[in-house]
């Protein structure tokens, strides 16, 4: 069967399923919606925390980021599961503790303002806006390139699915969708890797692989570092960019995502603390498999690519090749005329570009695998896609219906009145993802990456804080989040989109790069919010008291309003 | 509630935290970034280990990392009586 037969197949399949599981976890009230009733068991809402955290950029453009980037890739697998660790133990207990439906709920009871909410619901928009479109537009592109429908109409598609579960059955249906997406991806993931390990190493385990040596008996990795100095490339094993850099850039990730809203809500829907721990336990676990598979990929791609294209005759390339020159992500000109590649770090002498996606979602072809594993990649890609715009979406809901109309302009709605404009405002967002995800700006994909500083420079000071300084006042949280985020937004407009006179890589301040200034942004945050709270009056007598009972792990009752 | 037990209970809570967040910094920003160079004269099998820690063992140690504060913290739920 042909590869396209077995991506409808494939696709099809998962797609009923995520439609039954929807129709089976209605969301019959704001508690389920919300939260899923909070009683998730600890492995299912790690399973959905892994698929919700898992994006298309984890799935699709990690391992060939990592693969171009060799060691300074290292910051997005250190990053992006470090942030957990910071997570378990330092906030995902006490909230689960505090026992409420959103990020914005915490700050805005913590702080006793609606200053504060406010604030933190623009901040938790502004975030998840700019992380939903780039899952959006990853549905349209795995649609575009495996089942040859128009771009759009991927995208259309992916909407129409997202709206049916995450409408339909709030955060419910999401819990559930999560899981069964988890299970898709990570088989997805895993297959075309175990494969191409035992192909080149003889491993089936590419952890292991990864370290692995191939018939000759050279490990993989001195075998690349080699190859990249005959082409002029720097050695994979080490860095382009400097120590500062990366250090403030896997810093500024590990915070963000521990400053996630849609990441914190997932906490919410478990019945006690210990299953909170527990389900961060489960979470990180689940991941890992992905994150220490990736740059055992983003290795055997990379050798791959070079010893099957480098310096060959471009008439007599493997199809996939051709298949992928369709798509515009891989590009080659010959400019010298004799026919063959030539694959240099030299850009004037250089005749191939190859978009870094092409890593993940060509590997199985380059490796000359089945085609129903390259199938299989399309099915975890859009699981990925779906499963991360879902979670954003409920958070963009949650911030409607529930931070700004139940709770700062219509405190008298009904339940069921909420519950209606939960699913509206869910509506509303999936349309909004849908146009940008049609009509992707160019901002977004340079912000995708940028949410991380956003949320560590905005959430991560203010909620840690709130759980462990009793004196920390909403004077020092509301300053400290705006100046934080402000000075972000600043940094990112200026560096990355040219505003407030723009500047170049030589006006970097202390040569910080803008995905790295989140951190820098966070301390500020930290500096602002306690030096001013020192000179603001202490927080009222049954704010300490919240922070002391959300330290006590005894005693945590439902989810409530 | 008696507030001296709430006190100790988050005292040693803290100090778990401090112990385990150390271990958090050492694999990741100092094995993985600041001492890279030197360790990769190290060799671990087919990596360099400083590229090992930055790419594959600073995310086992966070996994376990997890596994052994929630064992930390039912054992001190449970000497509190804070495990219901």
């Amino acid at each position: 069967m042909s590869i396209q037969i077995w991506t409808w197949i494939l696709v099809g399949i998962t797609f009923t399923l995520y439609i039954g599981i929807a129709i089976w976890s209605r969301a019959g009230s704001t508690k389920e919606f919300y939260v899923a009733g909070g009683g998730v068991s600890p492995l299912a809402n790690g399973l959905a925390t892994a698929a919700d955290w898992m994006s298309a950029a984890s799935f699709i453009s990690m391992a060939g980021l990592i693969s171009f980037n060799g060691y300074d890739g290292s910051v997005y697998l250190m990053g992006w599961t470090g942030g957990y660790v910071l997570l378990a133990l330092l906030l995902a207990p006490y909230l689960r503790k505090f026992g409420k439906f959103t990020v914005p709920d915490f700050i805005g009871d913590r702080y006793y303002s609606n200053v504060a909410r406010s604030v933190a619901v623009f901040c938790a928009l502004l975030v998840s806006f700019t992380y939903v479109a780039g899952q959006m537009r990853g549905v349209g592109l795995v649609f575009s390139r495996f089942l040859e429908v128009d771009i759009n109409t991927g995208v259309i598609i992916g909407m129409i699915i997202v709206l049916f579960y995450a409408v339909l059955g709030g955060m419910k249906g999401i819990t559930y969708t999560q899981v069964a997406q988890y299970c898709v991806l990570i088989f997805a993931f895993m297959v075309p890797a175990i494969f191409i390990s035992i192909q080149m190493t003889g491993n089936p385990i590419p952890q292991l692989g990864f370290g692995g040596a191939d018939e000759n008996g050279v490990y993989l990795l001195d075998k690349l570092d080699g190859l990249h100095k005959e082409l002029g490339f720097a050695a994979y094993t080490s860095g382009s960019k400097t120590t500062l850099d990366v250090f403030l850039i896997t810093a500024a990730l590990m915070f963000g995502t521990a400053g996630l809203p849609h990441v914190i809500v997932r906490f919410f829907t478990v019945k006690k603390v210990s299953d909170a721990r527990k389900s961060a336990g489960w979470a990180l676990l689940l991941i890992a498999i992905l994150y220490t598979t990736a740059p055992a990929i983003s290795l055997f791609s990379r050798t791959n690519l070079i010893e099957t294209v480098s310096n060959k005759e471009y008439k007599k390339l493997p199809e996939w090749f051709g298949n992928w020159e369709k798509t515009g992500l891989i590009k080659f000109d010959d400019k010298n005329n004799d026919g063959r590649v030539q694959y240099l770090a030299d850009a004037s002498k250089n005749e191939l570009i190859v978009d870094k996606d092409i890593m993940v979602l060509a590997n199985p072809e380059i490796a000359g695998l089945p085609n129903w594993v390259i199938a299989l990649v399309a099915a975890g890609a859009l699981a990925a896609a779906l499963s991360t715009a879902a979670g954003l979406l409920l958070v963009i809901s949650a911030s409607v219906s529930h931070d700004l109309i139940k709770k700062m302009i219509n405190p008298n709605i009904t339940e069921k009145g909420e519950l209606i404009a939960a699913r509206l405002s869910a509506v509303v967002a999936v349309c909004v993802a849908g146009y940008f995800g049609i009509n992707p700006p160019d901002f977004v994909a340079a912000t995708v990456a940028l949410a991380f500083g956003l949320a560590a420079a905005s959430f991560f000071p203010a909620i840690i804080l709130g759980i462990f300084s009793k004196r920390m006042n909403k004077e020092g949280a509301i300053l400290g989040m705006l100046i934080g985020i402000l000075l972000m937004l600043f940094y990112m407009m200026k560096f990355k989109f040219d505003w407030f006179g723009g500047g170049t890589k030589e006006d970097w301040w202390f040569g910080i790069s803008s995905e790295g200034f989140g951190t820098v942004a966070m301390i500020v945050n930290f500096f602002v919010a306690i030096v001013v709270s020192r000179f603001t009056p202490e927080p009222p007598e049954e704010v300490r008291e919240i922070v002391e009972s959300i330290r006590i792990p005894s005693g945590a009752g439902d989810a409530t309003h | 509630m008696d507030s001296s037990k709430e006190k100790k209970y988050w005292k040693k809570n803290l100090k778990y935290l401090s112990i385990l967040l150390c271990i958090w910094f050492l694999v990741s920003f100092v094995f993985g970034i600041l001492l890279v160079d030197e360790l990769n004269t190290i060799r671990l099998g087919g990596f360099k280990l400083g590229f090992w820690f930055a790419q594959q063992g600073s995310i086992y140690v966070f996994v376990i990392l997890i596994f052994v504060y929630i064992k930390l913290m039912n054992r001190l739920d449970k000497e509190f009586g804070y495990n219901n």
